[in-house]
């Protein structure tokens, strides 16, 4: 598997990343040298061993379902980029009715 | 009253209530910021007026008869992706450059509840990916001893702080070596508790399953006090786990007699420094002429779990950097022309290149027709590593290795290879995919800069690396050593 810029580019927009010109150019040597590296990973062998997704086994963690105060509404929208009475504003989601 | 920089906290505590004020001791700290931090950069953002007032209310709460806190008037400082209530958090990246969080840390909470004083906010690599600080979007910091020389990181902030006497303790977080890696370049004290001792709570998340947060600090007893202050199960992070938190300081002074010690073949091979080296072994020999038994054990994943940490770490860093899309917080590129350019264009005005190539790979990794062969892979080779400790702790208590490599680089000298630079991470790295509790300790010096012995211990046993770490420290002088910086 090469990393070509054709392939940084389609890793680029699941990323919701805009590259350079050069940026793809440069991602896509350093990647293909990284992975490459982890290549060495396929010299070991795994059939049959559990994945493991978490050091310390901790499943189920359950708490009552009592209500408590939330964080400021004001406090929070007034993080936002921008807003408008409380509300994040952003670009049009759907596309306009020709 | 200068004299007090650089001092550690236990010292210090018998003179408050007495000869010496809360405030007086965060103004000794603060000077040390005014006259310090323009070379050695610790800080990202210093609230000064904030902790004098924090100070001057814990001394009227003195004056009134109240019991001292255990942490009073402590003038700490805290990585900045640790949440801070009305206080600027970065990450240091630009796209939180404009970040004000409406809640503090659960491990921030409890610093202050113990009654340390925060003194503002330190610089690490962004997002706490890398391994220099360099990786920083507000620039890099330097080495307390020797300024063309990096801190290490990603907590380079934190340590650099605590080596230059700009703050006695701080908070760093530790994905892949970000508290113990900077601590062992910096000289100090540098501890990553057992995943799910610490609450991770209002800690900005880079990859969840390695992340922990941890105290830097002069010496072991200071470490020991701020880590007993922060343990402990907390409601909002349901990964913190309810287990009892032992008195630590209570089994510091137990000695080493009979603790054994294993030396892990794998880590003493090709790419370690012959000083870091010769420093690490003398340091297991004084442990042994304590009383400690030292065996040689075998580790034999070590050589995959650099690569294995990569792709979990990516993977997971890819799904939790999604949410800066400059939506509901954060920076907003000026340039959207719709919702996809306006999620696209924030991130690539805000990311630096290492978060981008990061999340790039993680995505890659996680993307249908390669999730089994990099992923999943990882996984399972993750599962093979914590074997490998379980062995290991089957015949020892502790572990003993270099926290790095070597003992420092140059600004600069890694930055054009990536992979060079995630090798400095590689001693590291395997303890954070076990879970397990690490700490670094000086044990020496390399042509100059500090060399730190890393410790191993069973999951949820911080006590037995805090008395193996301590008795290290009272047999040797390591630790009183202080940068140049603070000695002019």
């Amino acid at each position: 598997m090469r990393i070509t810029p054709e392939v940084v580019e389609r890793v680029a927009r699941l990323s919701r990343l805009e590259l350079t010109e050069q940026e793809r150019e440069a991602f896509s040597a350093q990647l293909d040298s990284i992975l490459q590296y982890f290549a060495r990973l396929d010299r070991l062998p795994t059939e049959g061993v559990e994945p493991t997704s978490h050091a310390i086994p901790v499943t189920n963690v359950f708490r009552e379902d009592t209500v408590t105060p939330s964080l400021p509404r004001e406090e929070v929208a007034a993080m936002a980029p921008e807003s408008y009475e409380g509300y994040v504003v952003v670009p049009r989601v759907l596309e306009a009715e020709a | 009253m200068s004299g007090l920089v650089g001092v550690p906290y236990h010292e210090v505590r018998p003179r408050l209530g007495r000869d010496l004020s809360c405030r007086e001791l965060v103004e000794v700290y603060l000077g040390a910021i005014e006259a310090q931090d323009g070379s050695v950069r610790a800080y990202l953002t210093v609230t000064a007026d904030q902790a004098r007032q924090e100070a001057e209310a814990l001394d009227r709460r003195l004056a009134s008869g109240e019991p001292l806190p255990p942490l009073a008037g402590m003038p700490v400082a805290l990585k900045d992706n640790l949440c801070t209530r009305g206080v600027r958090t970065t990450c240091g990246s630009r796209i939180l450059e404009p970040f004000v969080p409406p809640y503090d840390a659960t491990a921030v909470r409890r610093l202050r509840e113990a009654g340390a004083v925060v003194l503002g906010k330190t610089n690490l690599d962004e997002f706490a990916m890398g391994s220099s600080t360099e990786n920083s979007g507000f620039g890099p910091t330097r080495n307390p001893w020797s300024l063309e020389h990096v801190p290490g990181g990603s907590s380079g902030g934190s340590a650099a702080a605590v080596a230059a006497g700009e703050a006695v303790a701080a908070l760093g977080s530790d994905t892949g070596g970000s508290i113990r890696q900077p601590a062992s370049l910096c000289g100090i004290v540098g501890l990553k508790p057992t995943y799910g001792r610490v609450s991770r709570y209002g800690l900005v998340a880079f990859a969840s399953s390695l992340d922990q947060i941890g105290p830097m600090t002069l010496d072991v007893r200071d470490c020991a006090l701020v880590l007993q202050a922060i343990s402990g199960r907390d409601p909002h992070d349901s990964t913190s786990v309810d287990v009892p938190v032992p008195d630590f300081l209570a089994s510091l002074e137990g000695g080493v007699r009979g603790v054994r010690v294993g030396l892990p073949a794998e880590f003493f091979g090709e790419g370690l420094d012959p000083q870091v080296r010769e420093a690490v072994l003398r340091a297991v020999r004084v442990l042994e002429s304590l009383g400690a038994v030292v065996e040689e054990v075998a580790l034999p994943t070590l050589e995959y779990a650099l690569p294995t940490y990569y792709l979990i770490a990516c993977a997971e860093a890819s799904s939790n950097l999604a949410r800066y899309d400059g939506v509901a917080y954060g920076s907003r590129s000026r340039r959207a022309e719709d919702l996809y350019t306006l999620y696209a264009r924030t991130r690539a005005e805000g990311f630096g290149p290492e978060v981008k190539r990061r999340i790039m790979l993680g995505t890659f990794a996680l993307s249908a027709g390669y999730y089994e062969g990099f992923y999943k892979k990882a996984q399972q080779v993750r599962t093979l590593v914590r074997r490998d400790f379980d062995r290991c702790f089957q015949r020892v208590d502790v572990l003993a290795t270099p926290t790095s490599p070597v003992a420092g680089f140059r600004l600069g000298e890694r930055t054009a290879d990536p992979l060079q630079m995630y090798l400095a991470d590689v001693y590291t790295i395997p303890v954070n995919l076990a879970g397990l509790p690490g700490v670094s300790v000086p044990c020496g010096f390399a042509d100059g800069l500090p060399v730190g012995l890393q410790l191993v211990g069973r999951p949820f046993d911080e006590a037995t690396l805090l008395r193996v770490a301590y008795a290290y420290e009272q047999a040797t002088e390591w630790h009183r050593a202080r940068a140049p910086v603070l000695r002019s």
